[in-house]
């Protein structure tokens, strides 16, 4: 056995109303591929953030040792001394910078007062020649937003080499690289071990994990499940999903008796492209659709569309070039702006309660109309009595916990925001409403308290299109499942027929046929 | 503790009433008359009217997510350099140059809005634009010279008093029926609010407050007429800042656009999401600017009885500092009228009192800078605090 690199003991984290890690223990030997693996949320990230001193020594609980040294790190360079080195999903690079300067950028050669250029450069190509960058068209003075992303991550790679890296840690690498570019980095990765270095990958592809991890660790609600070895245990795909979603069901669903209707909306052939690429399909040939009384959810990984998607049919609240048809009750529809969507009985409740749902520094009344001020004005004047008698009739009924309804809203709890944003689009009189993470990032009792409202919802007859990355929460709250991959809806579950494994397994299979194309 | 809370609730008003009673121990001290002298109201009111106008539409531009209109001095001038061809060198009549002037505003703010709302150029640069070309523009209209004088046909709708030509004594009296009539109606509309709410059993103040509170306010009007009777009569220019007060009040506080106003600075996003056609929305608020602004230069042009290159000089900044100190976020989504009205007053005071000390004018821009900021860094520091608790 060769020695242990890195040890983490007893890690936990503790955020707002939410135990983010608990207890989790892991060790990377010295010279091995370690994967890291679970579902969204399961901490893979916060765990390499702790490593990486991005949450400073003191906001965490537990032992890092590295290198046979306790390691209190305040900074990233403090672990990028040690040479720890973290490349996220989201690309640290500047797009209007050169590859050479993007490289050294935060670790310049020269001087503090004397840039060597001479030198950046002729180094950047020597380290671009060892990712294998160099001998295609692009010299290290090409800059970054002209290079693609496979391009990209191989820069932020050839920058981690540049900083002497001795544990290099890559945050889902190959979710945005086509085929060929993921099997060229995980060569690299492959390459890099072979010359001793250390690396831990985190990742969805499983295909990838499988094939070039030598062990395995398996995280799930913030705690460690289990290693898998290379040679002395199963490393197989179904062998890691289990790990990856056995959990007992800790957290309940209100019952429901389902009493569905007619289709009340539909989606057909809806294609959607990228805001700023232009040429980069974010849905491709989608088609769904909600029955009246319906919960209907919709599976799958980050980055797979479905926010977009949402977003897209919500008066073209987000992308370009979108075609394909709506349908309500039947009836084509046209919906142009966020206005349009709203007339015809739309909701969209967003993921991003904070950025994109609530104006933090008003009130709750003012929250919660502002979707609809026609319903409490009339000729424009607002009448902001009313305003105060309707949203405190919602803030019974959904129990909000606050001082009154002139409470700011950024000074109330997760799972209370969560209800404010979905009172705003209750006042708004939606028939079908599409709830994007309805429950993230607030605790178990008041996910139970949003659950109990979807119902009542579905139980007077509107249609709910749920969104979430939990797989417990759509399992237990939906009629019926859709699960997207990248862009794509690739199956459809009833109920009966759904499950966390076939649900994973669905998502997994798309991902690893599409890459086999 | 009820009054406490409320000063605390309104620190530039403390600060105001503070500075006014700090400048006349001062002014009283050395002898040099009094801050609160008829004839002093009234200057205050000519000096700080355009200020009133520029702030309250510098405002609805900061409210939309902290931009600001850098052009509106110059946008005064070059009005004021349309105004002063067609009144004074081609006599055209007056209400038809009124309104092409009005109409110039428009279309200035309306083209600058275009950029900003519908371009996303960002504000800053499209009125730093604006400011050099309408100052441009308007140095070519006046071909460098001062137009003036203009006819008192024109001058009578912004820089006379009422009644005009009357005794002392029925200037007094007039005066004095006017604040009484304010008065009365202020009291009227406040019990008919109160016996509203009650009758649909909301909330309201309690009665001693409320009584102590328009005590107060009716003492202020009271006051101020008492003094525009003992000078020159009551200004006309101030018929034309209570009408712009009030409507922009109701605007920002009681309507539909006006809430999506404060929403699209609070979170535009948001208030995207919610329906809000953020970019009408800007696009109005910087036409908006532009139609203020003319209305300002019609101000100036009788003020100054002429439209000269200077004109408009740095008004964007007093506009600015006037909104800030009033209390409005420099991120946007905060701040009222009325608080932009106490900004200006305060700005006004300073201004007054100082030149009336006799202090040296530098000193004076160096006294104002240090207000500014200061006043801002109470308003900023004091959030945190209350966030931090």
């Amino acid at each position: 056995m060769k020695n242990t690199l890195l040890q983490l003991s007893g890690i936990g984290k503790q955020f707002p109303g939410v135990r983010a890690l608990d207890g989790v223990s892991m060790d990377v030997a010295e010279g091995e591929i370690h994967a890291l693996v679970g579902e969204n949320g399961a901490g893979k990230s916060t765990l390499m953030n702790i490593i990486s001193g991005i949450y400073p020594y003191g906001s965490y609980e537990g032992d890092i040792i590295y290198d046979g040294e306790t390691c209190r790190f305040s900074k990233i360079r403090d672990s990028e001394k040690r040479g720890i080195v973290i490349i996220h999903q989201e690309l640290a690079l500047v797009p209007y910078m050169t590859i050479a300067e993007n490289m050294f950028l935060g670790n310049e050669r020269g001087s503090m007062f004397d840039i060597d250029w001479d030198e950046t450069y002729a180094k950047a190509d020597e380290f671009l020649n060892i990712v294998g960058l160099v001998g295609l068209e692009e010299s290290s003075h090409t800059l970054i937003k002209d290079i693609g992303v496979g391009k990209q991550q191989l820069t932020e790679i050839a920058k981690a080499l540049a900083k002497n890296v001795r544990l290099l840690i890559l945050d889902e690498p190959t979710a945005s690289l086509n085929e060929h570019d993921s099997q060229k980095l995980l060569d690299l990765l492959l390459q890099f071990k072979s010359q001793g270095m250390t690396s831990i990958l985190i990742s969805h592809k499983l295909s990838e994990v499988s094939q070039v991890a030598d062990r395995i660790t398996i995280l799930r609600d913030g705690r460690t499940i289990e290693t898998l070895t290379k040679g002395d245990d199963d490393m197989s795909e179904p062998r890691i999903i289990k790990g990856m979603v056995g959990r007992e069901m800790t957290s309940r669903f209100p019952t429901r008796e389902p009493k569905i209707g007619d289709v009340t909306f539909e989606v057909k052939n809806w294609t959607v492209y990228h805001p700023q690429y232009e040429e980069r399909k974010v849905c491709s040939d989608v088609n769904f659709n909600v029955r009246r009384g319906e919960v209907v959810g919709i599976s799958g990984l980050m980055g797979a569309g479905r926010t977009e998607l949402a977003m897209s049919v919500f008066g073209k609240s987000y992308g370009q070039d979108i075609s394909g048809e709506l349908f309500v009750n039947g009836q084509k529809v046209r919906l142009r702006t966020v206005r349009d969507a709203i007339d015809k009985r739309l909701a969209y409740v967003t993921e991003d309660r904070k950025g994109n749902g609530l104006i933090l520094s008003n009130s709750i009344r003012i929250n919660t109309t502002l979707a609809n001020l026609a319903k409490v004005s009339r000729l424009n004047h607002l009448d902001v009595e009313l305003e105060s008698r309707v949203s405190n009739e919602y803030r019974e009924k959904l129990r909000v916990k606050c001082s009154g309804v002139e409470q700011d809203v950024g000074n109330l709890s997760g799972g209370n925001q969560q209800k404010v944003l979905l009172s705003k689009w209750m006042f708004t009189e939606p028939d079908i409403l599409i709830l994007d993470e309805p429950t993230r990032g607030i605790d178990v009792g008041a996910k139970y308290e949003i659950y109990k409202i979807i119902n009542d919802l579905v139980g007077e007859g509107k249609s709910v299109l749920m969104i979430s990355s939990e797989m417990p929460e759509l399992l237990g709250m939906c009629d019926r499942i859709y699960v997207m991959s990248e862009g794509r809806i690739v199956s459809e579950f009833t109920r009966e027929a759904a499950s966390q494994e076939a649900i994973m397994a669905s998502i997994l299979g798309s991902t690893a046929v599409s890459k086999g194309e | 503790m009820k009054i406490i809370a409320a000063l605390k609730k309104n620190p530039m008003l403390v600060a105001l009433v503070a500075v006014m009673l700090l400048f006349q121990v001062l002014i009283m001290a050395s002898g040099k008359g009094s801050l609160f002298a008829p004839r002093n109201i009234t200057n205050l009111i000519a000096q700080n009217g355009y200020v009133i106008i520029l702030a309250t539409g510098m405002l609805l531009c900061i409210l939309t997510g902290g931009n600001i209109d850098l052009s509106v001095g110059s946008m005064v001038c070059l009005v004021a350099a349309i105004g002063g061809t067609l009144i004074v060198k081609m006599n055209v009549d007056i209400y038809l140059s009124i309104a092409i002037c009005l109409a110039a505003g428009i279309f200035l703010g309306a083209f600058q809005a275009f950029w900003i709302a519908y371009m996303r150029i960002p504000a800053f640069i499209v009125t730093l634009a604006g400011m050099l070309a309408f100052r441009g523009l308007a140095l070519v209209l006046l071909q460098g010279r001062t137009i003036a004088p203009f006819p008192q046909a024109y001058t009578v709708y912004f820089g006379s008093f009422l009644p005009a030509g009357a005794t002392p004594n029925l200037k007094l009296t007039v005066s004095l029926i006017t604040g009484i009539v304010l008065c009365a109606v202020l009291l009227t509309v406040e019990s008919y609010k109160r016996i509203s709410k009650i009758r649909k059993k909301y909330e309201v103040e309690a009665y001693t407050w409320m009584v102590s509170r328009l005590f107060i306010i009716c003492a202020v009007i009271m006051g101020a007429f008492y003094s525009f009777g003992k000078d020159r009569g009551v200004p006309v220019v101030l018929i034309l800042l209570g009408v712009v007060v009030l409507v922009y009040y109701y605007y920002t506080a009681k309507t539909v656009p006006g809430r999506y106003l404060y929403a699209m600075g609070g979170n535009e996003k948001a208030a995207k999401l919610s329906g809000v056609n953020t970019n009408g929305m800007m696009f109005f608020a910087y036409t908006n600017m532009g139609f203020l602004a003319a209305v300002a230069a019609l101000v100036c042009m009788a003020r100054f009885n002429s439209s000269f290159p200077d004109l408009g000089r740095s008004y964007e900044l007093d506009a600015i500092g006037a909104c800030f100190i009033g209390g409005a976020s420099a991120y946007g989504g905060v701040g009222t009228v009325g608080g932009t009205l106490v900004g200006t007053i305060f700005m006004g005071v300073l201004n007054n009192g100082m030149s009336i000390l006799g202090i040296d004018m530098n000193w004076q821009q160096a006294v104002k800078g240090a207000v500014l900021l200061s006043a801002v860094a109470v308003d900023v520091i004091s959030k945190k605090r209350k966030t931090a608790a």
